[in-house]
């Protein structure tokens, strides 16, 4: 068990601009589960693909099974015994699972022999799958079983895993545990890129940690906290987010009886939900994806237009009033969606705090956009949240995942709102980066304003919210003070999502 | 207006003749769109095909050497719209409209030398049995090989798209080329495969024209059946069948309309001469919207430059 699969030995990778990967060497064992740790933007990504074929290395060497291993292409690496499954599923929407599971393959067999294993390697694994499904109609954790299950059709000896969980509910990280520690059992070894700690201490057997993309370390997670290991990635400490007692003022926004149909065939209808957010307040709202967290934040942006009296901010009825006039009445929103909803992909950074930034921060005057002052908010948002970009012409689907999610919370928090409303504020996002981010919001509500955090992170919830409200099914339960929660309580208050204590066991 | 100057088996006779140029251009074109290129130069390659296939047909007395000539100077012409839009990565629209204008302008010079002149012809192919059927013997089985080739090219593009690896590497490549890339498909080469593909058929449609339709060389005789072609790629859902049924509806209502106006109908010409264009788009629009979601099954990367990043 104890032998080398894999050796990375000096490997080296440089942009123009930056140094992805500076001389990393690590060796990943057979049969292991190898946690490969660091911050957005540590050159955890470019360090796999060179491993996969994606990307040459310009200097350095990898050893596979005792023989040299510098694939050419993906194709190689796969031929080899390297699987991997993308951070960003490299999916096709329009064609079937098989289709999609044929395409990751060298050599598939006939499509009904295909069906036919690929029903066996799902049942086998615990990760049901139809193989005749559109896969652009699968949920998240489904579309990441497809590209698992193409992996192990192939048979791998090393399975890559680019930040598999952060994108499932917690019951699909649990189902997914299981999968990779009966993998595990098999032989396989698993390269586990990911920054959140405690699923790692609680999965892997060893860790490397990279720092602006040198090695800085190795660990067993199991022995080490979490903490530490937050340290090691940073190379400094970092304070936890301290919530500072206020005491709650005026209600800022009153939400009575919200009821909507569902958006459209996939979504969740809201049913009656009511509750009030006062200033000062951090309400935090959980529950499993999927239970109307995106519709609730569509009615709350003023994206679709609730009933009349249903949305009061500050004492005034929003409901049917469009996201400009609600932001113009002080309620912000940051939607879960980053590129595409959150932002614009293809206009630069300053462009894009315009779009909602442009009447609260006076950037537009009579029509005219002023750049001056655009630029300069931009440029405050990048200082003040430690946004890792080149300048505010960037555009935004340059920057990586984590990083355009501090910017597009930033530019929302800048604006000193009386209400935000922000979804997944840390969805993606390193330690250190989603501690800066709870503190912006904690230290946002300490000077008066209402935040309402909907997440599916319960830590998270638990850390920064003075309440706390599950939603299911479109439902909203009774808000309860966190500090007379614990996690048993909060699984029953998401009644009816199953295995909820199962799921966080493992803390 | 005497409508028994119709003779309905010449008219089914014609209807084929006349859909075969738009069906080889669409079915090519079809292909590209699949793999995510829209080439909008389809009337450029189209022409380019008549003239070339033309004037090789004049020079060596044979139109199958025509022909084939006429596809490989599709596919050459159709690679500078690929060389410019997949490695030089230029804006694929203004590309191909500037395609079409090369062609047109390329054809005129070309052919100026051969104007009026009459070429040989594909012969009628003599089937035995069926082609001595009564009435559907000379309906359907007395044409020249292209019109059957035309065909078997429909019947060839859909399994080759739903049943093979490489169809399905292509219809990859044109739903996410980013996904593609991730696996290790080049993306660049299967797209420069698919727009030499779409240019050789469209070269060949081209060359039926001006070698069997018409038979001769006039300037601009394609008069709008490759922007038709790209037309009915759209309204047939990017699906081969359909394809086949626009080509034929069209090339059947425009037979229809000169027979009519030949039989003496005085009545709205130009209504009669709008009539395909009109009526095809209409066929092929209730065809598409009469299903439920998925209709529009447009290659999600239809149009989209693709430079890989890293």
């Amino acid at each position: 068990m104890a032998d080398t699969l894999l050796s990375l030995s000096g490997l080296t990778k440089a942009y123009p601009g930056v140094v992805a990967n500076d001389d990393v060497s690590f060796d990943i064992r057979e049969g292991e589960i190898h946690a490969l740790l660091g911050e957005n933007g540590a050159g955890k990504s470019t360090l796999v693909k060179m491993i996969y074929g994606l990307v040459k290395p310009d200097k350095g060497a990898m050893v596979f099974r005792g023989a040299p291993y510098a694939p050419a292409e993906p194709r190689a690496a796969r031929a080899s015994g390297v699987a991997m499954v993308f951070q960003h599923f490299s999916l096709f929407d329009a064609l079937d699972v098989a289709e999609n599971v044929a395409l990751g393959m060298e050599n598939p067999p006939p499509a009904r022999d295909l069906a036919q294993q690929i029903r066996e390697v799902s049942e086998t694994y615990g990760l049901p799958l139809d193989p005749s499904r559109t896969v652009g109609t699968l949920s998240a954790g489904e579309r990441q079983r497809v590209e698992i299950i193409r992996c192990l059709l192939q048979d791998p000896k090393l399975l890559i895993m680019d930040e598999p969980t952060s994108v499932l509910t917690p019951q699909e990280v649990e189902i997914l545990f299981e999968t990779l520690r009966k993998l595990k059992s098999e032989g396989t070894a698993i390269l586990y890129i990911s920054h959140k700690l405690e699923e790692i201490r609680s999965l892997c057997d060893h860790a490397t940690v990279l720092r602006l993309g040198k090695n800085v370390g190795t660990c067993t997670p199991s022995e080490t906290t979490a903490r530490a290991m937050a340290e090691m990635m940073i190379g400094s400490t970092f304070a936890t987010p301290a919530a500072k007692a206020t005491t709650p003022g005026d209600v800022l926004l009153r939400v009575d009886n919200l009821t909507m149909p569902a958006p459209g065939s996939f979504g969740t209808p809201l049913r009656s939900i009511s509750f009030e957010l006062r200033a000062g307040e951090v309400l935090g709202f959980g529950g499993v994806a999927g239970n109307g967290q995106d519709e609730l934040l569509l009615a709350l942006s003023g994206e679709r237009l609730a009933e009349k009296g249903t949305i009061w901010v500050k004492g005034a009825d929003v409901s049917r009033d469009g996201p400009t006039a609600r932001r113009a009445a002080g309620c912000l929103t940051a939607p879960e969606e980053r590129l595409g909803h959150a932002a614009a992909p293809n206009m630069s950074l300053t462009e894009n705090v315009i779009l909602t930034a442009g009447r609260r921060e006076n950037l537009v005057n009579n029509g005219f956009i002023n750049w001056g002052r655009a630029d300069q908010f931009a440029a405050d948002v990048i200082k003040r949240f430690d946004v890792r970009t080149p300048g505010t012409h960037v555009a935004a689907r340059a920057l990586s995942g984590g990083n355009l999610q501090k910017f597009v919370i930033g530019r929302e928090v800048a604006q000193n709102p009386d209400v935000l409303v922000v979804n997944q504020p840390t969805w993606g996002v390193d330690a250190a980066a989603a501690a800066a981010i709870r503190q912006a919001l904690l230290d946002l509500a300490e000077k008066g304003a209402a935040i309402l955090v909907v997440s599916q992170d319960l830590d998270e919830l638990m850390e920064i919210a003075d309440r706390f409200g599950a939603l299911n099914e479109g439902r909203l339960s009774a808000l309860k003070p966190v500090k007379d929660l614990d996690l048993e309580e909060i699984g029953l208050m998401m009644g009816g999502a199953h295995d909820m204590e199962v799921a966080h066991v493992a803390e | 207006m005497d409508l028994s100057n119709i003779n309905p088996i010449l008219l089914v006779a014609s209807i084929m003749i006349s859909a075969t140029p738009i069906l080889l251009a669409a079915i090519g074109e079809m292909v590209v769109e699949k793999s995510g290129v829209l080439n909008l130069g389809v009337e450029g390659m189209m022409i380019t095909g008549a003239v070339i296939g033309f004037v090789v047909a004049i020079n060596t007395g044979s139109p199958v050497f025509g022909f084939a000539i006429a596809a490989v100077a599709g596919a050459v012409i159709s690679l500078s719209f690929g060389v410019l839009t997949q490695i030089f990565l230029s804006n694929q629209v203004a590309t191909g409209l500037g395609l079409t204008l090369v062609g047109l302008g390329l054809s005129s010079l070309i052919g100026k030398p051969y104007e009026g002149m009459k070429t040989e012809t594909l012969p009628k192919l003599d089937i035995p049995i069926l082609g001595d059927l009564p009435v559907v013997g000379q309906m359907l089985f007395s044409h020249d090989i292209m019109v059957y080739l035309s065909l078997l090219l429909v019947l060839a593009v859909w399994a080759f798209l739903k049943y093979t690896r490489f169809g399905l590497i292509l219809r990859a490549v044109g739903e996410s080329h980013d996904s593609a890339h991730a696996l290790g498909y080049k993306v660049i080469r299967v797209r420069m495969a698919a727009i030499m593909f779409g240019g050789a058929c469209a070269g060949l449609g081209g060359a039926y024209l001006s070698l069997v339709r018409v038979p001769q060389w006039t300037e601009g005789m394609t008069a709008g059946a490759g922007w038709i072609a790209l037309a009915i790629v759209v309204f047939a859902s990017w699906r081969a069948g359909r394809v086949l049924v626009g080509a034929y509806l069209f090339g059947g209502i425009t037979v229809l309309q000169l027979n009519l106006q030949a039989a003496g109908m005085t009545w709205g010409v130009q209504y009669l001469s709008m009539s395909p264009y009109v009526i095809t788009i209409l066929v092929l629009v209730l065809i598409s919207s009469n299903r439920k979601k998925g209709s529009h099954n447009a290659p999600a990367n239809l149009g989209q430059t693709f430079h890989a990043t890293r």
